[in-house]
């Protein structure tokens, strides 16, 4: 018995253009500038938090690629998330390794694992992906307390992270700089450098073959793409790259637990996709702020109804916006056009 | 031998439980297509809403039936007001809609009824059945009850108009409106049927693992994982795949050393995960063919 299912009826994402993907050169300009003004006139908490979403807003990023390039679906975004935390923390506390350098390792350890993950995950598409990454991420934290790894890990309790200092040439400079100031503008850089690196990827050849395979695989494959390389490669980098802000995270956070990574955090990367807008890099800044503040903001609004509050809100966008905050970035966009024209 | 025989009858008896959510998830699947991530939330909604008609003085039966309709009515509702407008959105826009109304039911029952624990009445009772010690009367009604609704089910899908309409709808959404079938009204029955067997599950499950807003987190991710293993697309394959999920959950918990509680459910997952790379349509799951 079988069903006959036409190939275009269902595309998991909806096509985006490959230009369409990034900001133009004045939007990022303004972006860019913003990030880095604004934390030279607020309290150091807010600069906490401004970090936290800095780093969640990588994490987002790396599941953009995953699900808006390549069209593969993943829930266990926290797991890889974990593992990038916790090969930073160990490498800090247990080896002594400086914090900036525990970050391409824990970029390379997460691309390994991601890269192998996605060859069973070749096998699954739609729910049966989701349920499988899924999996994976309710398995992390579990083995993470695993007594085995111990002596490395902390178990339950996790292992603490110590924060680093502004380098001394700044204080020599004669600009004081606090911890959390420092740690935000590396942070920053940090995400720079991986916004130009995916901008780049996704325009590059790979990049072209990753779409060509979320628009239409079988299609892809008669035109020559190599379907499993790409879609492992595909797993390996969002990974990889979650691993890198799963790093930053630890460092920010200054600890380790496993149960800072459970199925919650995964869930919350990937609402945070959807709110930004699938396929859209810059959206995920967007979906990370959400991620961020909204939790708080129904926090405030009442104590015991925080979650239907936070339910509500999120309602309200995907009514108001069903393609994230990439619908309102180019109904402005076609709004400055037509001012112009006047 | 003894000691495997035990298991294997006490992982049939939870395995019960994810049967019964199972069957709502795939009567879900095949109204909607999607994996109704908020299903197990309802489903503890209408409990409540049973729990408190029940604690105003009216018989367990009356109880039970005025919590079909309401939910039936309730996952209508649901479907007319939040996810027709949506119908023309992305798929994933529609999986942070589950997630939103997810939170927006465990925080509404939460407050209304509070986090502690319940007890919730069995209209078997709890005595041991055929004087096994493993499994119960309540255990047993709960596998009959759930083999009952299958072949009602069955009956449903296969001899009913109604039934075969629903069915084209959800396969073929645009020649079955060509053939005079309101697909759009297809979905929210679709949606209502899975809320009132969704119901049924909870009202099942409610006197075993107690009624507490946050009960069907665990149950709901076996009932998932049963209804994957089993085939999506097919009522029979959950039903089977929740006695399995259950039957292998209780081995490995017994015949592995060194598995607690804490692992019995990524070992779970992990023989899914296993189960569907062998075979990735599920063991019962029809092979959807795509046309080039």
């Amino acid at each position: 018995m079988s069903t006959v299912q036409d190939v275009s009826t269902a595309p998991v994402v909806a096509a985006v253009p490959k230009k369409a993907m990034a900001l133009g050169p004045l939007a990022s300009l303004i972006i860019l500038a913003l990030l880095i003004v604004t934390p030279l006139f607020v309290k150091n908490f807010i600069i906490f938090q401004m970090t936290m979403w800095l780093i969640y807003a990588i994490a987002v990023l790396a599941l953009n690629i995953l699900t808006g390039a390549s069209g593969q679906f993943s829930l266990g975004q926290s797991a890889f998330y974990a593992l990038g935390a916790y090969t930073s923390a160990i490498l800090m506390e247990h080896v002594g390794v400086n914090y900036a350098l525990t970050l391409p390792v824990a970029g390379l350890v997460c691309f390994i694992a991601g890269f192998l993950f996605g060859l069973p995950a070749l096998r699954l598409s739609g729910v049966y992906l989701a349920l499988a990454t899924f999996a994976l991420a309710v398995a992390m934290p579990q083995l993470l307390k695993l007594g085995v790894f111990e002596h490395w890990t902390g178990g339950v309790q996790g292992l603490v992270v110590t924060k680093p200092d502004a380098p001394e040439i700044l204080a020599s400079l004669g600009l004081k700089v606090s911890q959390d100031m420092w740690l935000y503008f590396f942070t920053l850089l940090v995400a720079i450098v991986i916004y130009i690196f995916s901008v780049n990827l996704l325009r590059s050849r790979s990049g072209r073959a990753m779409m060509a395979i979320r628009d239409n695989e079988i299609a892809a494959s008669a035109m020559g793409v190599d379907v499993s390389l790409y879609k492992t490669l595909a797993f390996g980098v969002s990974a990889g790259i979650t691993g890198v802000a799963g790093g930053l995270g630890a460092i920010a956070v200054q600890f380790v637990a496993p149960d800072g990574y459970t199925i919650q955090l995964a869930i919350a990367l990937f609402l945070g996709m959807v709110v930004g807008g699938v396929g859209w890099l810059p959206g995920s800044l967007a979906g990370a702020a959400f991620i961020v503040f909204v939790p708080n903001i129904a926090e405030h609004v009442s104590k015991g109804l925080s979650g239907a509050v936070f339910g509500v809100i999120l309602i309200i966008i995907i009514f108001l916006l069903p393609n994230g905050a990439r619908q309102l970035a180019y109904g402005a966009q076609s709004l400055i056009g037509k001012l112009r024209k006047n | 031998m003894e000691l495997f025989t035990n298991q294997v009858l006490a992982g049939i008896a939870t395995g019960a439980i994810y049967a019964c959510m199972a069957l709502a998830v795939v009567m879900i699947y095949q109204a909607i297509d999607h994996l109704n991530f908020a299903q197990g939330e309802m489903a503890m909604f209408s409990t409540f809403v049973a729990w408190q008609m029940m604690q105003w003085g009216m018989p367990y039966w009356g109880a039970f039936a005025l919590t079909l309709v309401f939910s039936f009515v309730g996952g209508i509702v649901i479907e007319r007001a939040l996810f027709k407008p949506l119908a023309n959105a992305p798929v994933l826009t529609h999986v942070a809609g589950f997630i939103a109304l997810f939170a927006i039911i465990n925080s509404v029952a939460g407050l209304t009824w509070d986090f502690t624990i319940k007890q919730f009445p069995s209209p078997f009772g709890s005595s041991p059945f055929l004087g096994s010690q493993l499994i119960s009367t309540h255990q047993a009604g709960m596998i009959g009850v759930t083999l009952i609704l299958l072949v009602l089910l069955f009956i449903f899908f296969r001899y009913t108009r109604v039934g075969l309409a629903m069915r084209a709808a959800a396969t073929l959404p645009e020649s079955a409106r060509l053939v005079g079938i309101n697909t759009s009204w297809m979905i929210a029955l679709g949606w209502g049927m899975a809320a009132a067997i969704g119901s049924i599950a909870g009202m099942l499950i409610a006197p075993v693992v107690f009624l507490e807003p946050n009960m069907m987190g665990g149950v709901l991710i076996y009932g998932f994982a049963a209804a994957v293993v089993g085939g999506l697309t097919s009522p029979l394959g959950a039903v089977i795949g929740g006695f399995l999920v259950g039957i292998f959950e209780n081995l490995v918990g017994t015949y592995i050393p060194g598995v607690g509680n804490e692992l019995k459910l990524p070992i779970a997952l992990a023989l899914i995960i296993t189960v569907l790379v062998v075979k990735p349509n599920g063991l019962f799951g029809r092979t959807i063919v795509k046309r080039v």
